[in-house]
């Protein structure tokens, strides 16, 4: 059963800030899920081999070569930026602490 | 009635109709009816005029045209078209407007396709019923009181209502298939790697393939021409051997041998619906196929490999949506506020609850629990495949377990709306490609046989799809 510290850590990873609602909401919710995914337990998968994809893939190499895109894209992925110093991206400083 | 590819490529060739004329009536269809059905998010009235009429007059030129020259096609709106809103059905991504195109809509546009508009979907590909989109769910056009199934909804509730003869959408766990079956339309989830994902927003890497809706399989096929293929900008890509169309749909499935997997009749099952595909196994038996018991000895596990698995890639891929750079932006008092907040706000409940789930599997001490034993999971459904497919060419299924069910009525229960997608998702852990295509109805709602082949073996799908569709209408039937 998942405590509420718990997903109140889970969802502190997450990055998510939640109400106390929400986070009551979803800890029956997750609950019911992981519940659920622990069928997986019942089966032995000593030496199963783990794979994380559908198709088999080898390492696949190419030419590490500068691809420029186009200034007309390259504007329209500035334009997208919440907040825009010139060319730059302006983002929050990492040690700031508005509160004080 | 609105025509399919195959006509409208005809009708244009014998000059029957403009190509003007084409669009303003799949432009009529949708004026009349996505009022009530919310299935596009926005329609390109305008630009797609403009561009049937260019094409009209290209044509009466006689200058060399492209395969899919002049035909509508409706886009998910997770698939990125330079300049159009990309929103995949999030506030986050709500003024979001894609910058580039994606590789499937470079190819389509190449072939001479028209874009008319975006197709409502469950934010960000997570749902099974469209209803998690921030835009408002989508109604199912044969009863707009029911779902239209998900997270491609939108594109299965265009192609059955009759605004575009086809739609592109994705496949994560079912996303093209069930919608499909429950909007009464053919769809294909292609093998992973057949077709380019990139400009596809990401919701499970591993997981992720973009494949056509539409109403034949025919169709399908054309569609799958013009995007499928290796492409520089997804590594997973492959290249492929080239392929005319006759050769694809060749009708004679004689000595074709189709498996049914007897792990497929499952509890809760609609007895409609194993009806409806038991008759769709048996046309194709008298059609010369050879119907052989087969065993997924796995098949129970795989959608608790699939909830675990479809998370943790999720949690990871929608870490980038951290208010920063692009999509929606709430400012706090510290940088961490920031993040938190603009997550917090602008995430809807299934994408915060999967983003927690995927955070909980892969963290210190669950990872071997969860993850790991997820992923040998997988390996054992792949070789459940692996060992069936020695014996037969395809394998029959549902798609979906019930028909299209009442719009509220598994919202609120996660868990029990995850089930509905029980018959698709291991072809997504598998990579193996499957086509859904209707075969009845249940109290006046479609009903969808799913077709499962080998990897990269889609021409034998479209073998059978059609030989099937020849025998039957239930493809030609349409909503009221």
């Amino acid at each position: 059963m998942l405590t509420i510290d718990e997903v109140k850590h889970i969802a502190a990873l997450s990055r998510l800030r939640l109400t106390d609602e929400d986070i009551e909401t979803y800890r029956i919710q997750l609950d019911a899920i992981l519940e659920y995914v622990k069928k997986l337990q019942e089966l032995d998968t000593t030496g199963v081999p783990e794979v994380a994809r559908g198709v088999e893939a080898t390492n696949i190499f190419r030419d590490d070569l500068v691809d420029l895109c186009d200034p007309d894209t390259h504007e329209r992925i500035l334009k997208a930026f919440p907040r825009r110093s010139g060319d730059l991206l302006q983002v929050q400083a990492v040690f700031e602490d508005r509160t004080v | 009635m609105m025509p399919t590819i195959r006509q409208i490529k005809d009708q244009l060739a014998t000059k029957e109709r403009s190509c003007e004329e084409i669009i303003s009536s799949c432009l009529e269809t949708i004026e009349s009816k996505n009022e009530d059905l919310n299935a596009l998010l926005s329609v390109e009235k305008k630009a797609a005029l403009a561009q049937a009429k260019s094409i009209d007059k290209k044509m009466s030129l006689g200058s060399e045209i492209g395969s899919l020259e002049g035909v509508p096609v409706v886009i998910k709106d997770n698939i990125l078209v330079q300049g159009w809103k990309a929103s995949a059905g999030s506030k986050m991504l709500e003024n979001y407007v894609a910058a580039y195109d994606a590789t499937v809509i470079a190819r389509l546009k190449r072939a001479g396709a028209i874009l008319l508009g975006r197709a409502n979907m469950d934010e960000f590909a997570m749902g099974s019923s469209t209803e998690t989109s921030h835009f408002g769910p989508t109604k199912n056009p044969w009863n707009e009181n029911r779902v239209p199934g998900g997270s491609s909804g939108g594109s299965a509730a265009a192609v059955a209502a009759g605004f575009a003869p086809c739609a592109l959408g994705t496949d994560t766990g079912g996303s093209v298939r069930q919608p499909a079956s429950l909007c009464g339309v053919v769809g294909l989830k292609p093998t992973y790697g057949r077709v380019s994902r990139y400009g596809a927003i990401a919701m499970a890497s591993s997981l992720d393939q973009i494949g056509p809706l539409a109403r034949t399989v025919e169709d399908v096929a054309l569609v799958m021409q013009a995007i499928e293929g290796k492409d520089p900008k997804d590594a997973t890509s492959v290249e492929l051997s080239s392929a005319n169309i006759a050769e694809l749909i060749e009708k004679n499935i004689k000595g074709l041998r189709i498996g049914l997997p007897k792990e497929y009749v499952v509890e809760g099952m609609d007895a409609g619906v194993k009806k409806a595909v038991m008759e769709a196994v048996k046309t194709l038996e008298k059609a010369g196929a050879e119907i052989i018991d087969v065993s997924l000895p796995h098949t129970e596990y795989a959608l608790a490999a699939y909830y675990i698995d479809q998370p943790a890639e999720a949690s990871s891929n929608l870490g980038r949506y951290d208010g920063m750079r692009y999509g929606f932006s709430s400012s706090g008092d510290s940088l961490l506020d920031s993040y938190e907040q603009s997550r917090g706000r602008g995430f809807g409940r299934e994408v915060q609850r999967r983003i927690m789930l995927g955070s909980y599997v892969l963290s210190k001490g669950y990872y071997d629990a969860y993850y790991r034993k997820a992923l040998q999971v997988r390996s054992l459904l792949q070789k459940d495949f692996v060992e069936a497919f020695k014996n037969v060419d395809v394998i029959a299924a549902p798609t979906s377990p019930s028909v299209a069910w009442k719009l509220g009525e598994k919202f609120d229960d996660p868990l029990t709306m995850y089930l509905s997608d029980i018959y698709t998702i291991s072809a997504n852990l598998a990579g193996i490609p499957a086509l859904s295509i209707p075969c009845g109805f249940v109290k006046g709602l479609p009903v969808g046989l799913q077709l499962m082949g080998k990897l990269f073996d889609e021409a034998r799908l479209y073998r059978v799809g059609v030989a099937y569709q020849e025998l039957t209408d239930w493809h030609s039937r349409m909503p009221e």
